[in-house]
């Protein structure tokens, strides 16, 4: 094995420079590293004005999202050996606004979020002195796989519809409205239904997959979308025989 | 400037319920959460094994409380935690009410598992991703409260302060380079702990003990800083956590001759099946404690990465595992290389989590008016000289609880007076960091030289064992590396996400706290829980039945006082484990 690595880093300064830019560093290859220890060597040992996220380096806080090699990856669960000789093209996710480097601008899922009300939404919240509301291991095997999104925005990064329709909510955002409509505790689907079925929601997707295939945590955000439109689908019959009935 | 009734900093699991208990305590009020991570980026996220509280039926607050006195070395205060005890099982509901996946039993209701020091099963848990849902069904919640203003990725570098009452922040956008001044009537610091002033932690970049220094600068004594834990399985290398749900569900720890060595360190004899409160399920400060002992008897292996011992887990099972342990799985197999399945997990004791902290009452509140702190930043204390496994998740919700109401009462009460000192206050912050960025454009120390040398100089002069000679070195060349720290260098003068200029702020920050872990270690010539010194081996409890108080003086020295333990009903004893 070499001694060391090529990371090809996309340097983008809004205050030095027009467009992004590549520039080379060399960094140790050694086993275990993964993408992010490289990046760390370059702003410890190299170059203090590389900017980029991270923070627990364990594949679950969803801050180290980045292109590498072309692929949506968490630089923190990819690693340096299994591309050697290299070099390793490391860029910043894509269909995001850059900030700087690698920091990219996550201000639109933010602001989307909150529209699929992804909380547990009851008509009436019984008192906490009253004990848990029941819920059997099957029943949270429904939910279970969309709850385990941690936001690390890599399926937006590999959306082609989000890519050309930025109003799209995307495959987070809808995971997460279907995690809070498959758990049998919550009453809020008819909530989240006209955002979903807006032409901004599960409409707008082409079901090309690419969300679950870049998914870090196995979420099938391509999944629940292919599951509420069913639901939608069924729906708007329902709602054309009964126009009066919910659900 | 800008004007909160109460500013959160931190939006992790304290942050984030303090932040939503104002909100429901005074609906009237302005309630703003500063975070230098997005909320869902917070350390809180990397918990795995579980949340403590009293659910089964054949369990009482009092054997919880006995268990958290008992693991505390008897240092923590009673009352807090028997109001912690009686308070925890209300605040894991409420998480449920609020859409937690909680593990669940096949008729629905919640499931528990063991955990180490625990006498009972009372941790519930998520899978081993507890943290993680923890945070998120917090995140997702706080979203329905529109009027929780954020300010997201924006980083605190002061706490205002006038004769004795805190006032707001000074802090960073860190897009933008903006620096505004955030006036409140009232602050909740919960920033988390401070893991990277060591080199091998659990914790997150992000752990930088930021909020304990804020809040030392600003005058805050800050509480039992010598009690550093060691969890006794991370990954070496990467120092990720193995959870101690690993050792629940019924791992064992074995030495370099397969031997579970844990039984000749008074925890117990070995049993095919866990038995609580011994062995494997012993606390946390024990077993690091036995690691170091095998270690010096020749039984741990050599890697590249340091000593290690191994975990089994391969007569669990794969059911077993990936029901209850998937994460553990996923980690090993992405981080080692290894299924623990059908592999032995290498593993080393790992800092993990700071048991002192601000000093706070049972309500949150510092020794400065207005100042509010809960989760791992504070110390109340309920964790006294050891915190047991799964206590820390149901703390951060107990006392951000607590910290919001009594916040919420206090800005409600003294809302819109803030002096006109303030305003000059955030202008001369304003300078300060303009200057620093300028100052440290010649530096020519290295901010990462300085950072791995300050967290050798703790491991060396502040780990799992420590004496006067290790410790009084270490405040030797930590002095030595605040006056490095003036001459380290910036080469980054961008304003826009300026990433070096916060990895010196923090270092600084670290240092601060740095020099308050060994102060308080140095004093205290006793051994008790997490903090062992060689040259004192036995606890005392005619001198140190107490807690360390330090403050920050005038000229930058530390000056250090001693508080009394409050007992209520469990007079000191000895710990018992596994007999």
């Amino acid at each position: 094995m070499a001694d060391e690595i090529t990371l090809e880093v996309a340097r983008y300064r809004p205050e030095l420079e027009s467009e992004p830019v590549m520039q080379s560093y060399q960094v140790p290859l050694r086993e275990h590293w993964a993408v992010l220890d490289g990046l760390s060597y370059i702003k410890d040992h190299l170059d203090g004005t590389l900017s980029f996220r991270w923070s627990c380096r364990m594949g679950v806080c969803g801050s180290c999202g980045m292109t590498v090699n072309g692929e949506p990856q968490l630089s923190c669960a990819t690693f340096l050996t299994d591309y050697a000789p290299g070099p390793v093209r490391v860029e910043p996710l894509r269909n995001f606004p850059v900030i700087r480097d690698l920091v990219i601008d996550i201000d639109d899922f933010m602001t989307k979020l909150p529209k699929v009300k992804p909380w547990l939404v009851r008509e009436v919240h019984s008192p906490v002195e009253e004990g848990e509301y029941l819920q059997t291991p099957e029943e949270l095997d429904e939910y279970k796989q969309f709850s385990m999104c941690i936001n690390c925005m890599l399926c937006y990064s590999a959306c082609p519809v989000y890519s050309l329709e930025p109003e799209f909510i995307g495959p987070a955002a809808i995971a997460l409205a279907q995690r809070y409509n498959l758990d049998s505790r919550d009453e809020g689907a008819e909530e989240r239904r006209e955002i979903l079925s807006s032409p901004e929601g599960i409409w707008a997707c082409t079901f090309v997959g690419e969300c679950s295939a870049a998914c870090p945590k196995g979420v099938d955000p391509a999944g629940a979308i292919q599951r509420y439109k069913l639901t939608a689908a069924t729906q708007s019959i329902k709602d054309l025989l009964m126009p009066r009935s919910r659900r | 400037m800008t004007f909160h009734d109460v500013v959160v900093i931190g939006g992790g699991g304290a942050g984030l319920r303090a932040a939503i208990a104002v909100a429901e305590t005074n609906p009237a009020l302005r309630v703003a959460v500063v975070s230098k991570v997005y909320p869902m980026r917070s350390h809180t996220v990397s918990a795995e094994g579980g949340a403590a509280a009293v659910a089964a039926d054949d369990d009482t607050l009092d054997e919880h409380a006995y268990d958290t006195v008992s693991g505390s070395d008897w240092l923590c205060d009673q009352d807090a935690v028997e109001a912690f005890v009686a308070e925890a099982p209300r605040e894991l509901l409420r998480l449920e009410h609020w859409g937690c996946p909680w593990s669940r039993q096949p008729d629905g209701r919640i499931a528990v598992r063991a955990f180490g020091g625990m006498k009972k099963m009372r941790t519930w848990f998520a899978a081993d991703r507890t943290g993680f849902h923890l945070l998120h069904t917090l995140f997702q919640t706080a979203l329905s409260y529109t009027d929780i203003v954020r300010y997201d990725e924006w980083y605190v570098t002061k706490i205002l302060e006038d004769d004795g009452r805190a006032y707001g922040v000074v802090a960073i956008e860190l897009a933008t380079g903006r620096i505004e001044t955030i006036t409140a009537s009232a602050v909740i610091v919960c920033t988390g702990g401070c893991g990277r002033v060591y080199p091998f932690t659990t914790n997150a970049n992000i752990k930088t003990g930021d909020g304990m220094a804020l809040a030392y600068r600003a005058g805050a004594a800050l509480k039992d800083m010598e009690f550093v834990q060691y969890h006794p399985t991370g990954l070496p290398f990467t120092g990720i956590l193995i959870t101690e749900a690993a050792r629940a569900e019924g791992g064992w720890l074995l030495n370099k001759d397969g031997y579970r060595y844990l039984q000749d360190y008074d925890l117990g004899t070995p049993s095919p099946t866990p038995v609580l409160r011994s062995m494997e399920l012993g606390p946390r400060d024990r077993l690091s404690q036995a690691f170091v002992h095998e270690m010096d008897k020749g039984n741990t292996i050599d890697t590249p990465y340091g000593p290690i011992v191994n975990l089994d887990l391969r007569h669990l099972g794969a059911k077993l595992i990936d029901a209850k342990l998937p994460f553990v799985r996923e980690l090993c197999s992405k981080y080692q290389n290894i299924d623990p399945v059908k592999e032995l997990v290498p593993v080393r004791p790992v800092v993990h989590y700071m048991m002192g902290g601000i000093h706070t009452d049972i309500r949150g509140a510092t020794s400065l008016d207005g100042l509010y702190a809960a989760g791992e930043v504070a110390c109340v204390s309920i964790n006294g000289a050891n915190r047991l496994g799964s206590n820390s998740l149901p703390e951060c919700l107990v006392f951000g609880n607590r910290a919001g109401r009594a916040a919420a009462v206090f800005a409600a009460r003294y809302r819109n007076v803030v002096p006109k000192s303030i305003e000059a206050q955030g202008r001369d912050e304003v300078r300060r960091l303009t200057e620093e960025l300028s100052r440290h454009a010649d530096g020519h120390e290295r901010i990462a030289d300085i950072r791995t040398e300050m967290q050798t100089t703790m491991e060396n002069g502040a780990g799992i064992y420590r004496d006067r000679d290790s410790l009084a070195k270490a405040a030797d060349q930590l002095k030595e590396l605040q006056l490095r720290f003036t001459h380290a260098a910036i080469d980054d003068h961008s304003t826009n996400f300026n990433t070096e200029l916060i990895a010196l702020l923090e270092l600084g920050f670290m240092l601060d706290v740095a020099e308050s872990i060994i102060a308080c270690a140095l004093q205290r010539e006793e051994s008790r829980g997490a903090h062992q010194r060689t040259d004192f081996p036995a606890r005392d409890d005619e001198r140190y039945l107490a807690h360390s108080l330090v403050r920050r003086e005038p000229d930058g020295s530390s000056r250090i006082t001693y508080l009394p333990v409050t007992i209520t009903r469990w007079p000191p004893g000895e710990r018992v484990y596994g007999r």
